[in-house]
């Protein structure tokens, strides 16, 4: 009931009931079994490439000698460190310093959307599509199904930013923030997976 | 709206859910788990009442060695339709509904763990039943390539259109995977986090332990069919070459990514009804579950060995040896736990002082014909054997008998164990056992020929077949129209004792359980004060008390 809890939309009965038991919030716990489950459509995709990848006879598009590694680099340091970022976007919300948070979580959602330029700059260059072969589909898939994830994080960051300014919202820690916050490193820990295999295996 | 108002006027008219007098209930978005657990009950066997009828235009196809009665294209779609809404509309929606409506009452909580994200994997169901079902209507008619749906075949897109059978089909299964992962995690969250107070794991129910086990693979399996459904789906309509051959693409890694679910989905399927098994046999024998706590983790057990399984299927889709036996080793081994349940559940009746109710007639019909499909299972669980009779009607026969045989008659045994909990009323045993008799007798009627028409070689999916086979085929046909029949005295008992059948009482099988302490029908929000368990589930013959006396808080 604990999300229901303050459901405008709930009758007198439920909403009655709803304040009597004090019950506990569930909500982080169902979302880190979310994750856990989503995380399974990544080692799938992971799996696919690796099949790929080792059986094809012609991996890369004719003509195509493999990815530059420079700008994803960069990309990917960028990301990585939006973690740590985030991390003491959430120690200024535990002290409940509002402007410290608001500062690291609007760079943190900088850094995402940094990544997000990168991409697609990196994708406008290449010289193939998502229709030419395996590594075409599998490139596109992979990079686009992150990205995807990214830029879901960053408009979640978008909303709980702005949640901040509801008078005493987020006062003693929010479960918003924190899966936000959660979600934020499982898409980086994705992305450290995919660079590896995408960009450093040849 | 003005419903809602009213109860904040009067609490006391707060309708109990189940009641008939309040059915307009049901076409709501209500967050309350039993309004939900019926839902999904009822919009299920309406799918399960569709399927069985392409089931029957089938057998009557079958009747004869030609095809006469519809053309090949037609019975394509048929068959395919056929497994899909049986599976994704008609097993995932009503053991969800099951769960639904058991698993707070049993855990002894007030609801779902997440309400409203309940009701919206709800009302997916009849989102993407409507979007499978208008397949049909689609220039080219709907997906002809099964329930796998294996490229190439399903790669093919006659009609050139964007919105074509194979597309929606996807589209269907996609939707049914997210209302099932949205189902997954509320009910994981809601095992973990809500048991009353002094329910440890080892005083749940077995069926909460199967559910769980069940809900578990959802969440590890599920993920890798919708990665294979993406990929399916870019290549049918943005034209990539993952699966496809002349691209190439690799087939055969759909199949592994398509079985990698589907297999552990049928212990999906079957869990829960192990569970039922659990919760009803100690009912109507009067005697505690034989080795609950075995029982119980042998549910797990199944849940992990379900991961390493999946290649049995593709024994015969050029399969390396190595993998061959591999899989046959890993197969074969998933029936130690199985028979560890099977070896309870009749430990339990031994002895016992039964009741033959509807319920338990459904219950031993279900264990009987599951026994036998395990055995034909451990028989195609030999990579020799399944080479053998690969794609052929003994296949058919054999996950007939574990769908039909174990899992609908156990859904029938839940249905009558749980009917007066649920509506408050009794059902009449007359019209029950009428049900029964006319479901066992059609069921193997239906399954039985399958298996020597397969060892003969009848191969499955064809319109037509060679006379030498016809035999068996009436047979079938005549056990598949018996079937249909059957959910007549069903339907009309269910409807007649929903309205006015007699008052049930709150426990008329003298069970134990939670579920039995609250009224029938529950009242909203299950229990006024959450109780506290001190002893384990199935005390029958025992004077220990299940829950601490709430009264007296000393």
């Amino acid at each position: 009931m604990s999300t229901a809890n303050l459901d405008p939309t709930l009758d007198g009965h439920q909403a009655v009931h709803a304040a009597e038991h004090e019950e506990e919030d569930h909500r982080l716990f169902g979302f880190i079994v979310f994750l856990i489950s989503e995380s399974v459509i990544f080692v799938s995709f992971f799996v696919g490439y690796i099949v790929f990848k080792t059986s094809a006879a012609d991996w890369y598009p004719t003509g195509f000698e493999g990815l530059e590694i420079r700008e994803p680099f960069i990309n990917t340091v960028v990301l990585v460190s939006s973690s740590f970022v985030i991390y003491f976007a959430e120690r200024f919300l535990h002290k409940e310093n509002l402007w410290g948070f608001r500062a690291f979580w609007l760079l943190t959602m900088a850094m995402g959307s940094f990544f997000l330029y990168g991409q697609a700059v990196e994708w406008l260059g290449l010289p193939f599509g998502f229709t030419d072969g395996v590594f075409g589909g599998t490139f596109y898939l992979l990079t686009g199904f992150h990205g995807l994830h990214v830029l879901t994080g960053v408009l979640l960051q978008g909303i709980m930013l702005g949640r901040s300014f509801i008078p005493n919202n987020y006062a003693g820690g929010e479960y918003g923030i924190q899966a936000t916050s959660l979600f934020w490193h499982f898409v980086d820990v994705i992305w450290i997976v995919l660079f590896l295999l995408i960009y450093v295996w040849r | 709206m003005s419903n809602a108002s009213l109860e904040a006027v009067a609490p006391s008219l707060q309708p109990q859910p189940g009641a008939p007098d309040n059915w307009k209930r049901f076409f709501t978005f209500s967050t309350d788990h039993k309004v939900i657990g019926i839902q999904y009950i009822v919009t299920a066997f309406a799918f399960f009442l569709f399927g069985g009828l392409l089931a029957m235009v089938m057998r009557g196809e079958l009747l004869t060695p030609e095809a006469d009665l519809v053309d090949r294209t037609v019975y394509n779609g048929l068959f395919t339709m056929h497994g899909t809404i049986m599976l994704f509309m008609w097993t995932f929606p009503m053991l969800n509904g099951l769960a639904n409506y058991l698993v707070p009452l049993q855990i002894g909580a007030r609801d779902m763990a997440f309400p409203r994200l309940n009701a919206a994997a709800f009302w997916l169901v009849p989102l993407f039943g409507v979007i499978l079902t208008a397949s049909f209507f689609v220039p080219g008619g709907p997906s002809q390539s099964g329930w796998w749906a294996y490229p190439p075949v399903s790669l093919q897109n006659p009609t050139g259109n964007l919105i074509n059978g194979q597309a929606l089909w996807i589209l269907a299964v996609a939707l049914s995977g997210i209302s099932s992962i949205m189902g997954a995690v509320n009910i994981v969250t809601t095992i973990f986090r809500m048991r009353a107070p002094g329910m440890g794991w080892f005083k749940m129910p077995a069926f909460c332990w199967t559910v769980l086990a069940a809900q578990l693979i959802q969440l590890f399996g599920l993920p890798a069919l919708t990665a294979g459904a993406v990929m399916l789906l870019f290549d049918l309509t943005v034209g990539t070459s993952f699966f496809n051959p002349e691209l190439g693409g690799d087939p055969v890694l759909y199949q592994h990514f398509f079985w990698f679910y589907s297999h552990p989905a049928v212990y999906v399927i079957i869990l829960p009804i192990f569970g039922v098994f659990s919760e009803v046999f100690p009912v109507y024998a009067r005697k505690p579950l034989f080795g609950y706590p075995v029982v119980a983790v042998s549910s797990i057990i199944i849940t992990a060995l379900s991961g390493i399984v999946w290649v049995h299927h593709m024994f015969a889709s050029g399969t390396p040896d190595w993998m061959r036996m591999l899989f046959m080793i890993t197969t074969m081994t998933i029936s130690v736990p199985t028979g560890i349940k099977v070896f309870a559940w009749v430990a339990t009746i031994w002895g016992g002082k039964l009741r033959l109710t509807t319920g338990m007639l459904f219950a031993l019909g279900g264990l009987s014909m599951f026994l036998f499909a395990g055995i034909t299972g451990i028989m195609l669980a030999s990579a020799p054997f399944d080479i053998h009779v690969n794609n052929t009607y003994f296949v058919v026969g054999h996950f007939h008998y574990v769908i039909y045989g174990a899992v609908v008659m156990g859904f029938y045994a839940a249905i009558y164990h749980w009917f007066p909990k649920m509506t408050g009323r009794m059902y009449y045993e007359g019209l029950g056992k009428l049900h029964f008799v006319l479901t066992f007798i059609g069921a193997n009627l239906n399954f039985l020929p399958m298996h020597p028409a397969g060892l003969m070689g009848m191969p499955r999916r064809v319109a037509s077949y060679d006379p030498e086979f016809a035999f068996w085929n009436v047979l079938a046909s005549l056990g598949g129209f018996l079937l249909g029949v059957s959910t007549l005295p069903f339907i009309l008992n269910m409807l007649s004792s929903w309205s006015r059948g007699p008052a049930a009482g709150d426990n008329p099988w003298r069970a134990i359980g939670l579920e039995w302490l609250v009224s029938s029908p529950p009242p909203h929000e299950n229990f006024d004060e959450i109780p506290t368990v001190v002893s384990p589930p199935y005390g029958y013959g025992s004077d220990e008390p299940l829950i601490a006396n709430t009264v007296t808080q000393e």
